[in-house]
């Protein structure tokens, strides 16, 4: 994945969203389409944190959510691109945890909500050989239009 | 032997040839897997444990039905099912306790930092009897080899702790003691030898420390820990770990760690009985829940005056060390909420609740205290290293003035405050014995004299008896400045001190 496009309304809406469930971390679904290397976000869909602990500083999206979501999307030429989560009084970089539960190709979006109210917010891709993060130049920009 | 379609998750295609759909034989799910894995080895490492365990994280469905809820990798399969794999997405702003350094996310033409991703074929011969623990592994061992760990205080419980954290690879340990080694120190000290008498204790625990493990670094702090630099020091660390040996360094300790989001494992031991837990305030109670206030200056004896059993710390240390590993590598159950107590003369365990005191000054919903105080003025003591201040409100005399008048035709009344267990090491000549718990109940037994001075081991027990005498109306009592300690130094160095 060499950059992302995540329009300024759906970054506001991932902000509202994690300063909604601050001091918890909130998750959800980044939906849009892939062009080559490029990722273009063009909703976005919450998802209840459903760790079963602190969720102050965990977050999980079970499985039957992310097949729901997928279902919903068949037939359309969205799919699930990847997922967003807040950091509350954390940086807006994944953690060590993060990258052990990571998985390839997906768009990772990490927020900081430091104190109630979102701070900056990041991309990230984990790199499958070295399963290692690396960073996503994301422009915030309106996504491709189809061609007419 | 079954048919089936194996769907691929979006983010493993590319392991399997771009292929969303994936035709398999096999008569259960594992088989299932297993040769789709032998087919397209990519997958492999993405689905699976390096011990060949599906990730806790992969869910697999037949059909519609997760397996976990049917009788997993035995579940059968028929022609026609589908079977799905699908992630389970998780993360969070921690790797175990804590990650505030976060990841360094190097650009794609980044150099990797120091720490290579694998374990050299040192550090696997090394860490081998880790490395089969399913708990800890090549992954959890990495762990280890990245986290920093500081423990405060080298003494008895940081000597054993600090020996076993060296021992299992923690890639960098802090220690903060500002104190040089004695020789009453060795019985428990573990990490000192008699070589080692009158060095700084960091400088000799760090060249032990590397003696042990050459890999791991260690950054010594010959300093007091003080509300002027703890946050600076402590900031960083993954774990702290509290091996003091005085109230003010533990409130200090415990409120950096909670206003830093750090945990602070505890650990106290008092003659023949030990305590352990974990204080991290953003998931339970902190040190201040249990104890709001620290007892009156005085109360509670240290081990120079009170006694500790040698072995004591190490037990209490290791627990702590223990504690440290289970933090790191996430695994377990922590001490968080539970205070351990152990009674080595029982040889007993046992252990009690402890809640998270929403009224809490510092970690409670309402907590007003946001920074650092006064501790030794909060705990009414001097500050670390330094000479304690005679209180004015209490009068006393110099060793050498003692001296002198024992030496005249009217000596005063030697009251001695300490116990019949220091009294048998050492005590001054013509003293009375009346341990300082027993003292209200034989009060008839100093009744008479007419100069009385009170002594223990250096001071602060005797301080008390004497203000105790001079507020029941005793007049003509003075407390011996220094104790017995002081007298063996200045007055008769043939005395043994303790």
């Amino acid at each position: 994945m060499t950059a992302a496009s995540v329009p300024a309304e759906l970054l506001a809406d991932i902000a509202r969203h994690g300063e909604e469930t601050y001091p918890d971390e909130c998750c959800g679904f980044l939906v849009g389409t892939a062009t080559g290397e490029e990722r273009h976000v063009t909703q976005i869909e919450r998802a209840a944190n459903q760790f079963d602990g602190q969720r102050r500083r965990r977050f999980v999206i079970r499985p039957e959510e992310l097949r729901r979501v997928e279902e919903k999307l068949e037939g359309t030429c969205q799919s699930v691109l990847g997922f967003y989560h807040s950091h509350p009084d954390h940086p807006a970089r994944p953690s060590a945890f993060d990258r052990d539960h990571a998985w390839p190709w997906y768009l990772y979006i990490v927020l900081n909500v430091a104190e109630g109210h979102a701070g900056p917010v990041d991309a990230f891709e984990l790199e499958p050989e070295t399963r290692e993060f690396h960073a996503v130049p994301f422009r915030s920009a309106p996504p491709p239009r189809a061609r007419t | 032997m079954a048919q089936v379609s194996v769907k691929i998750p979006t983010p493993l295609r590319s392991f399997a040839g771009g292929a969303s759909v994936i035709p398999v034989e096999g008569a259960t799910v594992g088989e299932v897997l297993r040769r789709m894995t032998d087919a397209h080895a990519g997958l492999q490492r993405h689905l699976f444990t390096p011990e060949g365990k599906l990730r806790s994280f992969v869910t697999v469905y037949r059909n519609d039905e997760d397996v976990r809820y049917l009788e997993r990798d035995a579940t059968p399969v028929k022609d026609g099912d589908v079977v799905s794999i699908v992630p389970a997405i998780a993360g969070g702003s921690d790797a175990g306790p804590k990650d505030p350094r976060g990841l360094p996310i190097p650009r794609r033409d980044v150099t990797p930092g120091a720490h290579p991703r694998t374990l050299s074929n040192e550090e696997v011969l090394r860490y081998s009897r880790h490395l089969l623990l399913s708990e800890v592994g090549v992954e959890g061992q990495k762990k280890l080899r990245d986290a920093k760990v500081l423990i405060v205080g080298a003494g008895g419980l940081g000597s054993p702790t600090a020996l076993y954290l060296t021992a299992v690879g923690i890639g960098e340990i802090g220690l903060v003691d500002f104190d040089r080694v004695e020789l009453s120190n060795l019985k428990r000290q573990v990490l000192y030898t008699t070589a080692d008498i009158d060095r700084p204790k960091v400088g000799a625990a760090r060249e032990r420390l590397h003696a042990m493990n050459p890999a791991i670094r260690v950054v010594t702090y010959p300093e007091p820990l003080t509300a002027a630099n703890a946050m600076e020091v402590i900031r960083g660390y993954d774990v702290v770990i509290d091996g003091t040996d005085n109230f003010a360094t533990r409130y200090l300790v415990n409120d950096a760690c909670v206003l830093l989001g750090t945990p602070n494992v505890y650990g106290s031991i008092y003659r023949f009985e030990g305590q352990a837990s974990v204080f991290d305030a953003r998931v339970g109670p902190c040190y201040r829940c249990l104890y709001p206030q620290p007892p009156p200056p005085g109360l509670v004896p240290s081990c120079a005056e009170a006694g500790v059993l040698g072995v004591l710390p190490g037990i209490v240390g290791v627990i702590q060390a223990t504690e440290t590993i289970k933090i790191l590598l996430g695994v377990g159950e922590p001490l968080v909420g539970r205070l351990l107590l152990f009674d080595a003369l029982a040889m007993s365990f046992r252990e009690l609740t402890v809640r998270k005191n929403p009224e809490c000054d510092l970690c409670g919903p309402h907590a007003t205290q946001k920074g650092l105080i006064d501790y030794q003025e909060f705990c009414g003591v001097p500050a670390p290293g330094s000479v304690p201040a005679v209180d004015p409100g209490v009068p006393d005399v110099s060793v050498t003035e003692l001296a002198e008048e024992l030496a005249s035709s009217d000596p005063p009344f030697l009251l001695d405050v300490r116990e019949p267990e220091e009294w048998a090491i050492a005590h001054l000549p013509g003293a009375h014995l009346i341990p300082r718990r027993a003292l209200p109940d034989r009060l008839d037994e100093v009744t008479g004299a007419r100069r009385v001075v009170v002594y223990c081991k250096s001071g602060a027990r005797s301080g008390t008896a004497t203000q105790l005498l001079l507020g029941l109306g005793f007049s003509g009592v003075r407390n011996l400045r220094g104790g017995i300690d002081a007298w063996a130094k200045q007055v008769d160095p043939s005395m043994p001190r303790y």
